[in-house]
């Protein structure tokens, strides 16, 4: 095969855009600046294992698997029910998923305060009926949702495109076989698709993480999350050094976490190269 | 039946709650007062407004022009960056693959800073200034690996031997590409197109780091209303454009619907 | 499929279109003509009259590029990096203090600025820039409670109310940390600008007290305002500008600068190191200081302006009232935030405590 070539381009634009940045991230990582200059150092990585850093990044790492989880559960149906034939337009129904980011991101959040606010929107409505009101904003569960929001189309695109591929020929094969839907789904489609829901949870997760307005918008300052506190480094401390590593850390916990999707998608996925 | 209804519902729900901060937006556009703590009565005051302050109308035209521009070079380097990687030993894919993860999965912050540094130091030895084109730059870069994620589950998917097949054919493999791969993974161009597309107006951390002098994108004017309050004459803009967009949407669904019942009635 | 991607290509390209169109005039004023000179000026966004710019275009024949921030360290990174090359800028008092410190300002030739004159005596040799060789102030305030009268029955004229364990949920305080940490250095009879680690330490255990006594219900950002005028809480720490904005939203809100003192807070006009116009960049800053231009600007922005003539023209309502304008009385226990070098590391670790608590 002599397609190579054709991701030398992107190589180049890799080495020049992501790795000569992420190795400035780096340098500043494991130096220190002080009176005689700059010198190498651990000091950075040393001062994020107090345990409050701790607690923070794995509160973190906590609210953003169970941002994803809950983005899969309701995702899935989502981009199975639009790729099912029962709907003719269905790339235009999915592209009903995307135009809400045409909205500014601040301007869609601040919104969702107007709705969840103790007099808000929501909360009028459920008074209007004499239900009891809802109290969410500023907890784990405003925030969670705050990320579901944002994050959703990044699952149901990925899913939805795979499941659109499935060969519906398979589909039916399955079925005049004695197979029911639950044990077709199970068999078949779930298998196909892993493609597409590790893309997905890749491009949630990892937004979910390291995001800081939402948490700072629906958790409320006394939320912090790791995002939040590299902002906090880079922008108001002027601290790119422990800044750095702190991102650096969350890169490695990451990476691993890929890694071990990945692994995950070898094993699984491989029956599905079969077809 | 009842299958189809639960699912329409299932749908309507998603949607309703994707939706319905949108709403929000769109009702307090018409809002006489500035906050949207208090509805004061029906005004069109910001559309009005909008038009007139040239701050916005700049931007705008920035946004719309950083978007596009961005998300055609990212899906053109990333597609094809997709297939090379699709092909690759599996050594240096996972090595290419994480480096690709890179930009998405760092905080904005860390990104922008850090291509904001590159740009300033590249900059000084190449008499090249914080702008338009910087900005551009960082767009494609943090573009590029959606429309990657995009893409190659479609390649995955696809049936290895179908492209061989077309070569021993006598295709040659530029027109195997076009014939074979392309409309296969199409569906996953597109949904990385309108992910870069979106992401771009969407972005304002990597821009504001990367932007010079004026150059400021909606997210970076937006942003700086904050601490004065934003006014409505954003909600004006995101009604009209997100308006627009939906217009547009339905147009081409009216269209090619006609022109596929013509088609049917060809056929038969 | 490959319809659908052209329709979408269309559908960007028509958008785009339109907004060329739309904003035909946005490339040519950014080619600029042959030796007309070009003024970068850097200000928070939404924050100068609707037309001064142009006025001051029209008037000088120079071009001005008019970018905006949305606070001062993100400013300060920006131009800090080299990245930007603007020509003035208007941050705040701290930030000022740190901008001359790391030499990134000019010192200006106020024969060029002869409004300066105008500037009240009130907000020369503030201690950011002791004798005034750097900075014009642009706008002022203070920092106090915003409270609902509705839902208060005390009297409220000192940040203690704000740790009354009557009002479960009812304040909002600021997410800054700065200012959080500043009234409680006040509450206690401290300096806000203090560097002592047994004050700060003090100031934590009583913010910390405070979270555990349930009062507050967030710490929250621009956002307040729309809560407060929404009645989402009694309390909330606001700065005075935003306050006059409030109670004409919702004429229940009442503002007080508590007795202890508070924070006083100045953004000022400042020209930069990198600046190649300096006698523009003087030029634009001494137009700002005309009568007129001024009364426009703390009309539109409704903020409160240093500058004595133009105070003359305001409302005699905004005059009385003791958010736009309080009394030297009523402000004598107040300081300007002094840039805290060091010791901001001190914060964030005092903040940081207190928001994972």
């Amino acid at each position: 095969m002599n397609r190579k070539w054709v991701s030398y381009p992107y190589l180049i634009w890799m080495i020049i855009f992501i790795v000569i940045p992420s190795f400035l991230i780096l340098f500043y990582a494991f130096t220190a600046r002080d009176g005689q200059g700059i010198r190498f150092t651990l000091d950075n990585f040393y001062k994020f294992c107090e345990p409050i850093y701790i607690s923070v990044l794995l509160k973190s790492l906590g609210l953003a698997l169970f941002s994803t989880f809950v983005c899969l559960v309701v995702g899935y149906p989502v981009a199975m029910i639009l790729a099912s034939k029962q709907f003719s337009k269905s790339a235009t129904l999915s592209m009903l998923f995307i135009i809400p980011m045409w909205m500014n991101f601040l301007l869609r959040t601040y919104s969702w305060l107007t709705l969840l606010e103790k007099n808000g929107i929501i909360n009028s409505i459920l008074s209007f009926f004499n239900l009891p009101k809802i109290d969410i904003l500023y907890t784990d569960a405003a925030v969670v949702l705050g990320m579901v929001y944002n994050f959703l189309p990044f699952m149901i695109l990925p899913i939805y495109t795979v499941l659109m591929k499935i060969d519906g020929k398979l589909v039916e094969a399955a079925q005049d076989l004695g197979g029911n839907s639950m044990t077709v789904f199970r068999r078949i489609t779930l298998p196909l698709s892993i493609p597409g829901v590790m893309s997905g949870i890749t491009m949630v997760f990892m937004p979910a993480v390291t995001t800081f307005v939402i948490s700072k918008l629906l958790g409320g300052g006394q939320y912090t999350l790791i995002g939040n506190f590299i902002e906090r480094q880079f922008i108001q401390l002027s601290d790119w050094n422990f800044g750095s590593a702190i991102s650096m850390i969350m890169m490695i916990f990451i990476l691993i976490s890929i890694w071990i999707m990945s692994k995950f998608d070898e094993d699984k996925g491989g029956g599905a190269a079969l077809w | 039946m009842v299958k189809k209804i639960i699912m329409k519902s299932y749908l309507g729900l998603i949607l309703l709650f994707m939706y319905l901060p949108i709403v929000v937006l769109i009702v307090f556009s018409f809002n006489k007062s500035k906050s949207r703590g208090n509805w004061s009565g029906f005004t069109l005051k910001w559309y009005r407004e909008l038009f007139t302050n040239s701050q916005i109308m700049d931007s705008l035209y920035n946004t719309l022009m950083l978007a596009l521009i961005s998300s055609i070079v990212a899906v053109l380097i990333g597609t094809f960056a997709a297939i090379g990687i699709h092909n690759m030993k599996k050594f240096k894919k996972s090595v290419v693959m994480n480096l690709t993860y890179l930009p998405v999965l760092n905080p904005d912050i860390v990104t922008g800073v850090s291509l904001m540094i590159m740009f300033v130091f590249i900059g000084s030895l190449i008499g090249l200034k914080l702008g338009f084109l910087t900005m551009l730059l960082a767009h494609i870069t943090f573009n590029i690996p959606y429309v990657i994620l995009s893409v190659l589950p479609k390649l995955k998917q696809m049936n290895k031997h179908m492209y061989e097949a077309a070569l021993d054919l006598g295709a040659t493999s530029m027109y195997a590409l076009r014939k074979v791969i392309l409309p296969e993974i199409m569906p996953g161009i597109i949904s990385g197109f309108l992910m870069a597309f979106t992401l771009s107006i969407d972005d304002f951390v990597i821009s504001y780091f990367t932007s010079g002098s004026g150059v400021a994108n909606l997210s970076i004017t937006i942003y700086s209303m904050a601490r004065t309050g934003v006014k409505p004459t954003i909600n004006a803009l995101s009604t009209l454009m997100f308006v627009s967009v939906l217009l547009l949407l339905i147009l081409i669904n009216i269209r090619s619907s006609r022109e596929e019942k013509k088609k049917r009635q060809y056929d038969a | 499929m490959k319809r659908f991607l052209s329709k979408l290509l269309v559908l960007a390209v028509v958008l785009s279109t339109a907004a060329l169109a739309g904003c035909g005039t946005a490339g040519s004023t950014a080619g600029g003509s042959g030796d007309k000179v070009t003024l970068k000026v850097y200000n928070w966004g939404d924050y100068i009259g609707e037309d001064v710019i142009e006025k001051f275009e029209k008037q000088y024949n120079i071009d001005v590029v008019y970018d905006t921030f949305s606070d001062n360290e993100v400013m300060h990174t920006k131009l800090k990096s080299g990245g930007a090359d603007y020509d003035v800028a208007i941050p705040s008092d701290y930030m000022i203090r740190r901008m001359i410190d790391e030499g990134m300002v000019k010192k200006l030739d106020f024969n060029n600025i002869p409004n300066y004159k105008y500037i009240d005596q009130k907000f020369r040799d503030l201690a950011f820039d002791p004798t005034n060789e750097y900075s014009v102030p642009y706008m002022w305030g203070t920092v106090g409670i915003i409270y609902n009268k509705t839902m208060v029955t005390d009297q409220v004229d000192s940040w203690n109310i704000l740790w009354n364990d009557k009002y479960k949920k009812q304040v909002f305080m600021l997410d800054s940390q700065r200012d959080s940490i500043g009234i409680t250095l006040k509450k206690l009879g401290f300096s806000l600008n203090t560097k002592k680690t047994e004050e700060l330490e003090k100031a934590k255990q009583e913010l910390i007290k405070q979270k555990q006594l349930g009062v507050v219900q967030s710490y929250v950002g621009d956002e307040v305002k729309d809560k407060m005028i929404m009645g989402e809480a009694a309390f909330a720490v606001v700065w005075s500008g935003d306050a006059v904005f409030m109670k004409r939203e919702n004429p229940d809100l009442e503002y007080v600068i508590p007795k202890e003192g508070s924070n006083l807070w100045v953004d000022s006009m400042v020209v930069l190191n990198s600046t190649k116009h300096q006698k523009e960049a003087e030029q634009f800053i001494n137009f700002m200081c005309e009568t007129d231009i001024a009364f426009e600007n703390a009309d539109y922005i409704g903020y409160s302006t240093p500058h004595s003539e133009a105070k003359k023209k305001m409302s005699p309502d905004l005059l009385n009232d003791i958010a736009a304008y309080p009394t030297d009385e009523q402000t004598k226990n107040c300081e300007v935030f002094e840039d805290l070098a060091g010791s901001i590391k001190e914060y964030d670790r005092i903040w940081t405590e207190i928001s994972a608590e």
